[in-house]
C-alpha cells in the first residue's frame, strides 16, 4: 500500500494519516524500529547484575581491584561521550581525570576536606573547568578546527600537565601526593572494600543513566549528525562548535568525577594520572569495548583491565605484548569493538524519532 | 530589492582562477538556473554563495545584509540552505531522523537536551517525507535508499528549515529520466515560499522549471536573462546550447 501511495502525484492530508498509520501499525518497518532496542538492554542488564554480584563472589583483594575497574569504566564513559558520540578525538582525557585527582588530594592534604559531598563535586568541577578552558580554546573557533589540531592539542595538554606535575614541588614532583586521607561521610570513612565498591557502582549507574538520557535525546541526534558529517549540520544552522565544546565539557566533568574517586580509592596521586599513558589507556578501553555505545565503554574497561590483570599474573614477562596483540586484533577486525559481536549497526546508532504511540495520535 | 545579490565574485585556487568577476542576482520566489560548460565555475559560485568557500574578492548580499564573511551556520540561520552536489544524507540514521535532524537545527539547547520538540516536530517530519514520497521508508536507514531517493531526502532536508533560498547543486545527477521528471514535480510547490538557485547539466530540466538563467563561461557571466532570452542569445548557443 505505501508503495502505491508513493506514486500518487501530490500528497494530501488523508494520505499522510494513512502512511503514518501504516508506519505505526502494520508495516514491517516499524517492527524493525521497535526491535531496534532489543539487545542493548539485555547486555546492560547482564553487566549490571554481574557488577552487583561481584563483591559477593570475589576475594577481598579482588574487590579492591574491581572497584578500580569500575572507576576506570566511569572514566571510559567520559571518553566515549567525547569520541564515540561527538567524534572529537581527545588524546588528553587524563588531563581532566588527573587534575581532579590532584585537586581533591590537595583539598584533603592542605585543607583536611574529605567530605564526600564536597570532594566529589569539587573534582567534577575541576574536570569541567579544565575541559571548558581547553575545549574552548581548541574547539570554539569561528571556523571548525581540524581533527589534527584537536587531537594534538589535547595530547599536548595532557603531556604538559604531566611534565608540570613532575616538576612542581607543591604537587609532590615525581612522587605525587601520597597517603591521601579516606573520603568521609558523617564520621564514616570509605576505605577500600565492598562499601567503596558499591558507592562507585552506584555513581557509575547514575552517570550512565544520565549519559543515556543525553545521547538518546534530540541533543543526541545532533551529536550523531556532528559525528557523521560536521560540515553538513553546520549548513543546517547548527552551531557545531558549541555542541562540541558542550559535550567536551560534560566529558571533562565525568572524567573529573572518576579522577577524584580514583585518588581516594588508591590513596595517592602521581604524575602519570594526568599524562599520556592514562589518556591512551582510556582510548583503548573504548575502542576495545565499542565506541558509540555507552555499555561498550564499560565493557571495554572491564575486559582490558581484567585481561591485563590475569595476563600479568600468568605471563609475567610478555603480558604487555599479548595484550597489545589482542587489542590490535580487535581493532583490526572489529573496528566497532567487542560489542559489535552482539549488537547490529542499526541498534548501535538507534532511532531518535517520536514514539509509535505519538505517531498513532498524529493520524486524523 | 533582490533576495540574493552576488557581485564581482573572484575565486582563485593557486594558479587557477575559477571565478573571475562572476555575478548572480535572484529575486523572491524565483527559480534561477545556473548553467555553463564543465569547469565554468558553477559549483564554485554556489559554494561561495553558501559559505563553503570564501571568495577571494567580491560581495554577497542576502536579504539586504552583506553575508560575505558569514559562516555556513550564520547563513543557514539567515534563511539560506544548500544541497551538496555529492549526497550527504547521514547514512546510518533513519530517514525520519535525517529530517528531524534538519528540522531541529535552530532549537535551543534546552529543548534539544529535554527533547521538548520531538513530539511537536513529528507531523512536520512526516509531511516532508510524504511530500518527497519517502514516508513508507521512514524507519529505514538512509543508506538503504536508491541514489535518486537519497537526492530527494537531501532536498527534503535542505527544505526542512523553511529557507528563503535553496541552493541545489546538480539535484538530478545520476537520476533516471522518470526520477528527473518527479524531481521537477517535487520542486514546483516550493516556489510559493522559497527561491531556488539550481546548477544542472540537464538543460531540459532547467528549461522546464526555471524562470531565469545565468550562463557562466570561464568564471565570467556570459549572459543572464529569462529562459527565452537565453535561448535566443547567439553567443550562448555558440558555446553551450547548440551542443546540448
Amino acid at each position: 500500500m505505501p508503495k502505491a501511495m508513493g506514486a500518487v502525484k501530490q500528497a494530501i492530508p488523508a494520505e499522510i494519516g494513512g502512511v503514518i498509520d501504516a508506519a505505526a501499525g502494520s508495516s514491517g518497518t516499524v517492527v524493525r524500529a521497535a526491535a531496534a532496542r532489543k539487545i542493548l538492554p539485555i547486555v546492560e542488564g547482564v553487566v549490571l547484575i554481574a557488577a552487583l554480584l561481584a563483591p559477593l563472589v570475589l576475594q577481598d583483594y579482588l574487590t579492591v581491584f574491581a572497584t578500580r575497574v569500575i572507576i576506570l569504566a566511569l572514566f571510559a564513559l567520559s571518553f566515549d561521550l567525547v569520541w564515540g558520540y561527538a567524534g572529537i578525538m581527545s588524546f588528553g582525557q587524563a588531563l581532566f581525570f588527573g587534575s581532579a585527582g590532584y585537586g581533591v588530594a590537595l583539598l584533603a592534604r592542605d585543607l583536611d576536606i574529605t567530605n564526600i559531598f564536597l570532594v566529589l563535586p569539587a573534582g567534577t568541577l575541576i574536570g569541567l573547568t579544565f575541559a571548558l578552558l581547553l575545549g574552548g580554546f581548541l574547539l570554539l573557533g569561528r571556523h571548525p578546527s581540524s581533527v589534527i589540531f584537536v587531537s594534538l592539542g589535547t595530547l599536548t595538554g595532557s603531556y604538559a600537565a604531566d611534565r608540570l606535575a613532575r616538576g612542581w614541588y607543591y604537587l609532590g614532583g615525581q612522587n605525587g601526593i601520597p597517603s591521601i586521607a579516606p573520603m568521609s561521610l558523617a564520621g564514616y570513612e570509605f576505605t577500600e572494600g565492598p562499601a567503596f565498591y558499591y558507592l562507585v557502582l552506584g555513581i557509575l549507574v547514575v552517570v550512565y543513566l544520565l549519559c543515556r538520557f543525553l545521547v538518546r535525546s534530540q541533543f543526541g541526534l545532533a551529536l550523531a549528525g556532528l559525528r557523521e558529517n560536521e560540515q553538513r549540520i553546520a549548513f543546517f544552522g547548527y552551531k557545531a562548535q558549541h555542541l562540541k565544546a558542550i559535550i567536551f565539557t560534560i566529558g571533562g566533568a565525568v572524567a573529573g568525577l572518576a579522577g577524584s574517586l580514583y585518588a581516594f580509592h588508591e590513596g595517592f596521586v602521581w604524575p602519570n594520572m594526568v599524562g599520556v599513558v592514562v589518556s591512551t589507556q582510556v582510548v583503548l578501553y573504548v575502542l576495545f569495548g565499542g565506541s558509540g555505545t555507552l555499555i561498550g565503554a564499560v565493557i571495554g574497561a572491564i575486559i582490558v583491565e581484567g585481561v591485563s590483570f590475569w595476563l600479568s599474573d600468568n605471563y609475567r614477562d610478555i603480558w604487555p605484548i599479548i595484550l597489545g596483540l589482542l587489542l590490535l586484533l580487535v581493532i583490526m577486525f572489529r573496528p566497532l569493538g567487542l560489542i559489535s559481536f552482539v549488537l547490529g549497526e542499526r541498534e548501535r546508532v538507534g532511532s531518535f524519532g517520536a514514539k509509535p504511540k505519538e505517531k498513532r495520535n498524529a493520524a486524523p | 530589492m533582490p533576495l540574493l545579490e552576488a557581485a564581482g565574485i573572484k575565486k582563485v585556487f593557486g594558479k587557477l582562477t575559477a571565478l573571475d568577476g562572476a555575478a548572480l542576482t535572484v529575486g523572491e520566489n524565483e527559480f534561477h538556473g545556473l548553467i555553463g560548460p564543465n569547469g565554468s565555475g558553477k559549483s564554485t559560485l554556489m559554494k561561495c554563495i553558501a559559505g563553503a568557500e570564501v571568495p577571494t574578492q567580491g560581495k554577497v548580499s542576502f536579504v539586504n545584509t552583506d553575508i560575505t564573511a558569514f559562516t555556513p551556520t550564520e547563513r543557514a540561520r539567515a534563511g539560506m540552505s544548500l544541497k551538496f552536489q555529492i549526497t550527504s544524507v547521514l547514512p546510518s540514521l533513519t530517514l525520519y531522523d535525517n529530517i528531524l535532524l534538519a528540522l531541529q537545527a535552530q532549537c535551543s539547547l534546552f529543548d534539544l537536551v529535554f527533547s521538548r520538540t520531538r513530539g511537536a516536530l513529528h507531523d512536520q517530519v512526516m509531511t516532508m517525507l510524504t511530500q518527497f514520497r519517502l514516508a513508507d521508508r521512514a524507519f529505514d536507514a538512509a543508506a538503504a535508499l536508491s541514489h535518486g531517493q537519497q537526492q530527494w531526502l537531501e532536498i527534503a532536508m535542505a527544505l526542512a528549515g523553511k529557507p528563503k533560498l535553496l541552493l541545489l547543486d546538480e539535484p538530478t545527477g545520476g537520476m533516471s529520466l522518470e526520477e528527473r521528471r518527479v524531481t521537477g514535480e517535487l520542486l514546483q510547490p516550493i516556489k510559493e515560499h522559497c527561491s531556488l538557485v539550481i546548477v544542472e547539466h540537464d538543460l531540459d530540466f532547467i528549461r522546464d522549471i526555471c524562470d531565469r538563467l545565468t550562463v557562466l563561461d570561464q568564471g565570467k557571466v556570459l549572459a543572464s536573462g529569462t529562459v527565452s532570452e537565453i535561448q535566443a542569445n547567439t553567443s550562448v548557443q555558440e558555446i553551450y546550447l547548440r551542443r546540448a
